[in-house]
């Protein structure tokens, strides 16, 4: 603290001189005056949507890097370089300038490998924000709206990777297109022409490359900046949520002022992102299209995969048998190709976009809520989205079934016959099982807050009789434990009215219920202060008014729980 | 914003059994848990021990100074080390990764460091309010929205409106119609259902258009085929897309050809499109002794003895066959084009 008021060093009157500057023109003051110490809440799941952000900011970097070198072009071109065994072959301009920005640009190799491997995580990071946004609510009111952003950043994503993957224009991303073609051919009507829409004509035509590096390097792009810039103003707008705990409510936000310390970690956690992902870049081969050779519609290789965030549709369109396909007065309807490419993405999308709407009508809540849930306390959630992931995960495995096959041993076709059934056994299992074992943690969380924790202490009575020792919870312990409220399922008003009239809007009502109940009646209440008391003084939880309140017992002890006393002021209890 | 300093108004015993006010149960007990308030804040070891802060300040600069070296190790291998053959590249590409990794992460873990250890670690509170404008905010917007509505005088003047509304949902047709019109080039749509095989086009090997002599096809053997002359064609790969056919050598006993399809082979040599009949990948994969092809993308198996039909995976229906024979000279030659639309199916693919 060397620049103060009454003894400006240097620096301090330079910097006081530009802020004066500067205010006097763009009246900065009153922002500076609102963000500088914004209070953001603390916890590691929160930097995942950095990890998104930074990883996007690298992609911006190496991107525009790899630009200047790059030739969207699809004319044709004999090789001529360094790399020998491509010497004298045919190939296009983006494939040749592919080439020729790996190995003969010192640096574009590392750009590359570090603009693929960005957008990987990019992708990931993105699905993983995501699923810490869905398990604790965070996309409860007020954020419904962000949540539809982020979904639609996930698919421009997916866009922005797809058509990125495909501009090196070699036989594998090829081979992709070529997949493209094939679904987008299997539309009903239109499917024709929109496959000739894309690739100008015929696949692969000449089209496409330049087509593709438009939208890869400004249309979307510019979207994600755009709904990136809107998504973070959500966030600035609603203020960041944070974990229950104690001290932390629907009113408030506790955390750490953004000036100096969040500007330091968040300033600081983009260069360790990029610093990763330079660092993937430098040791781990990505896409090493040299060794797939230029985009030939004949060759193809067994094994290969799409980026990961395509092995799902890759998966769903190897499960689908392909009877589906039939002829409907002399007209093709490819339902083998459109179940698994468009309707089963489709769903899997729409229940991930419409969730929290769906959620705030059965459980009628209104209120707004900065206090994420722990996923145990809201079974039905969790275990659905732990059931959507399943789905998604059994798709992967199926989009990796040959590499399943040939690492184990074991039979393609019967692979495929398991993961077929599993599609749609194993997010049942999932569900049922999560939403159990929601309920069990919840049921263990009862347990501790009115026992206590296990001493591994027994003490023998002089009748004889063991007990082991339980020592209480703490008041912060108990309250992550019992802050929140279980939601039951909609009362809804009668069907018709104390007149015998029937009711406008009854039936709607009468669905929600039904929904709601299949969301919330299974559920585990927080122990209430009498439960913990009738459970200190009798061990029986229902025998309540036996204790007026005057003899409540002290929470140390008594009864058939005998507990250890403490001492609130004691030493540090979480060392 | 307050700093809270916990520790003073720490409740002595236990906060949530005394008067929570409000609702109280049967008992006298409150209904719910009373917020305890924030836990107190633990100093930090740094926060402490003045030599281990000066640690931490030793460590964060010690951080950034890997920084500093990281790029010059990437400058330094920048300038010395040169491209040219596959090691090269690769040592280049380390050198410059590792440089640019080191500069990154020194410069960003110092930060961090700094921040969790020499930075102020007193949780701050910020009180929120509701996103929703206040009542009166919120009248002032909708009778300025009246206000505007009325100064507008659109009220009663359908057809200003109705105008308005046509020509604001008219004119992007100007964008989109010679955008969306000139996309498909041609739209002959119908070239789906040609190829560029005709009677007497000489099979010929993939890639380098050697014509193929039947008594050179040994029995088991498969040969990647296009049209001798398909360089001849205005776009190639557009044509080889749709022209490239697996030429495969069976047994004749083990060759069950469909009805009408007898003169189709030419002594145990079947041509198959290789494009397959789901979504368009190249078959590429045989296995002699079941005498299946097998598409690597999405595993649609198909069986050559048997007209290619489907035996296994997503696809519906058999690889087309192109009908051959041989010419004076001993060289195999399609007796056609394919008789149906080659490749994924398509709505008017019938028609």
């Amino acid at each position: 603290m060397t620049t103060t008021t009454t003894t400006p060093t240097r620096t301090g009157r330079a910097a006081a001189a530009t802020a004066d500057y500067l205010d006097q023109r763009t009246s900065v003051g009153g922002a500076v005056k609102e963000f500088a110490r914004k209070v953001f809440p603390d916890h590691w799941s929160f930097l995942l949507g950095e990890v998104a952000l930074y990883s996007f900011v690298t992609l911006l970097i190496s991107g525009a890097f790899l630009t200047m070198f790059f030739v969207p072009s699809m004319a044709e071109t004999e090789y001529t370089g360094p790399f020998a065994t491509q010497e004298g072959l045919h190939m296009t301009e983006a494939y040749a300038s592919t080439l020729r920005l790996s190995f003969e640009v010192r640096g574009g190799l590392l750009m590359r490998q570090i603009h693929h491997w960005a957008a990987l995580i990019f992708m990931a990071s993105i699905v993983v924000h995501m699923m810490r946004v869905f398990f604790t609510g965070a996309f409860r009111k007020p954020r419904e709206l962000n949540w539809v952003v982020g979904f639609t950043l996930l698919i421009l994503g997916l866009a922005a990777g797809f058509t990125g993957y495909s501009l090196p224009d070699d036989v594998l991303s090829g081979n992709g297109l070529r997949i493209t073609d094939g679904v987008v051919r299997s539309i009903p009507i239109v499917g024709s022409y929109l496959s000739y829409m894309i690739f100008g004509g015929e696949f692969p035509g000449t089209d496409l490359i330049p087509r593709l590096y438009t939208i890869h390097i400004l249309l979307v792009p510019a979207l994600i900046l755009a709904l990136i810039g809107l998504h973070l103003l959500f966030v600035v707008l609603h203020k960041h949520t944070q974990f229950p705990g104690s001290g932390r409510t629907d009113k408030n936000v506790v955390g750490y002022p953004l000036f100096p310390v969040y500007v330091a970690k968040a300033g600081g956690f983009f260069f360790v992102v990029f610093g990763v992902l330079a660092l993937m870049g430098a040791t781990m081969s990505i896409n090493p299209v040299w060794n797939y050779g230029p985009y030939d519609p004949s060759p193809v290789s067994a094994g290969a995969q799409p980026d990961w965030y395509m092995l799902f549709l890759e998966g769903s369109l190897r499960l689908m048998p392909g009877g589906a396909e039939v002829v409907i007065a002399g007209y093709t309807l490819s339902l083998n190709v459109l179940i698994p490419a468009v309707v089963v993405p489709g769903l899997l999308f729409s229940l991930l976009a419409l969730y929290p709407f769906v959620e705030a009508a059965v459980s009628g809540d209104k209120r707004e809520h900065h206090v994420l849930d722990r996923p145990r306390n809201v079974p039905f959630r969790t275990a659905f989205g732990v059931a959507v992931l399943t789905a998604f995960f059994v798709l992967v495995l199926a989009g990796s079934n040959d590499l399943i096959a040939t690492h184990f041993r074991m039979s393609l076709n019967d692979i495929t016959g398991v993961l077929r059934i599993a599609f749609f056994v194993a997010p049942v299992a999932a569900f049922w099982m999560t939403k159990r074992i929601c309920l069990s943690l919840q049921r263990k969380d009862r347990e501790l807050v009115l026992h206590g924790h296990e001493s591994a202490r027994i003490v023998r009575f002089a009748s004889g009789e063991y007990i082991e020792v339980h020592k209480p919870l703490d008041e912060h312990e108990r309250w992550l434990r019992v802050q929140h409220e279980a939601i039951r399922p909609l009362e809804i008003e009668p069907a018709e009215d104390a007149r015998g009239v029937r009711r406008k809007g009854y039936r709607s009502d009468a669905l929600k219920q039904r929904v709601s109940r299949w969301f919330y009646e299974d559920r585990v209440e927080p122990v209430t202060p009498a439960e913990l008391v009738a459970a200190h003084s009798h061990g029986e939880h229902d025998a309540l008014e036996a204790v007026p309140v005057e003899q409540a017992p002290q929470l140390t002890g008594g009864g058939r729980h005998l507990v250890e006393p403490t001492d609130p002021d004691a030493g540090d209890r979480r060392a | 914003m307050s700093t809270h300093d916990h520790g003073h108004d720490r409740p002595q015993g236990d906060v949530a059994l005394r008067g929570a006010g409000g609702t109280v149960g049967a008992a006298g007990v409150p209904a719910r848990f009373e917020d305890p308030g924030l836990e107190p804040h633990r100093p930090r070891r740094s926060d402490l021990d003045p030599k281990a802060a000066k640690r931490a300040e030793r460590q964060t600069v010690v951080l950034f100074g890997v920084s500093i070296l990281g790029t010059i190790v990437f400058l330094a291998g920048y300038f010395l080390l040169p491209l040219g053959s596959s090691e090269a590249i690769l040592r280049s590409n380390l050198a410059l990764g590792l440089g640019l990794a080191f500069a990154l992460l020194g410069i960003g873990t110092a930060a961090v460091h700094w921040a969790k250890s020499l930075m102020s670690d007193h949780e701050v509170v910020d009180e929120r309010h509701p996103v929703q404008s206040s009542p009166e905010v919120r009248e002032i917007a909708v009778k300025a929205l009246q206000d505007g509505v009325a100064d507008a005088n659109v009220g009663r003047r359908g057809v200003l409106k109705g105008a308005l509304a046509g020509s604001l949902a008219l004119f992007p047709l100007t964008i989109a119609v010679p955008l969306i019109g000139e996309l498909g080039e041609d739209w002959d749509v119908s070239k789906f259902k040609h190829t560029w095989w005709k009677a007497g086009t000489r099979l010929a090997t993939d890639p380098d258009a050697r014509p193929i002599k039947a008594s050179d096809v040994t029995i088991g053997s498969v040969v990647h085929v296009i049209p001798e002359d398909l360089e001849e064609a205005e776009h190639v790969l557009d044509e080889k897309a749709k022209a490239i056919v697996l030429l495969i050598r069976l047994d004749e006993r083990d060759l069950k050809p469909l009805p009408g399809r007898e003169g189709w082979a030419y002594q145990g040599i079947v041509a198959y499109s290789k494009v397959c009949t789901h979504v368009g990948c190249p078959v590429a994969l045989y296995e002699q002794q079941t005498h299946h092809l097998l598409c690597p993308c999405h595993q649609s198996t198909f069986d050559v003895s048997e007209g290619a039909k489907v035996v296994f995976g997503p696809a519906k229906r058999p690889l087309p066959q192109l009908p051959i024979e041989v010419d004076s000279e001993g060289y195999l030659v399609a007796q056609s084009d394919f008789t149906e639309p080659v490749g994924p199916s398509f709505w008017e693919r019938l028609k």
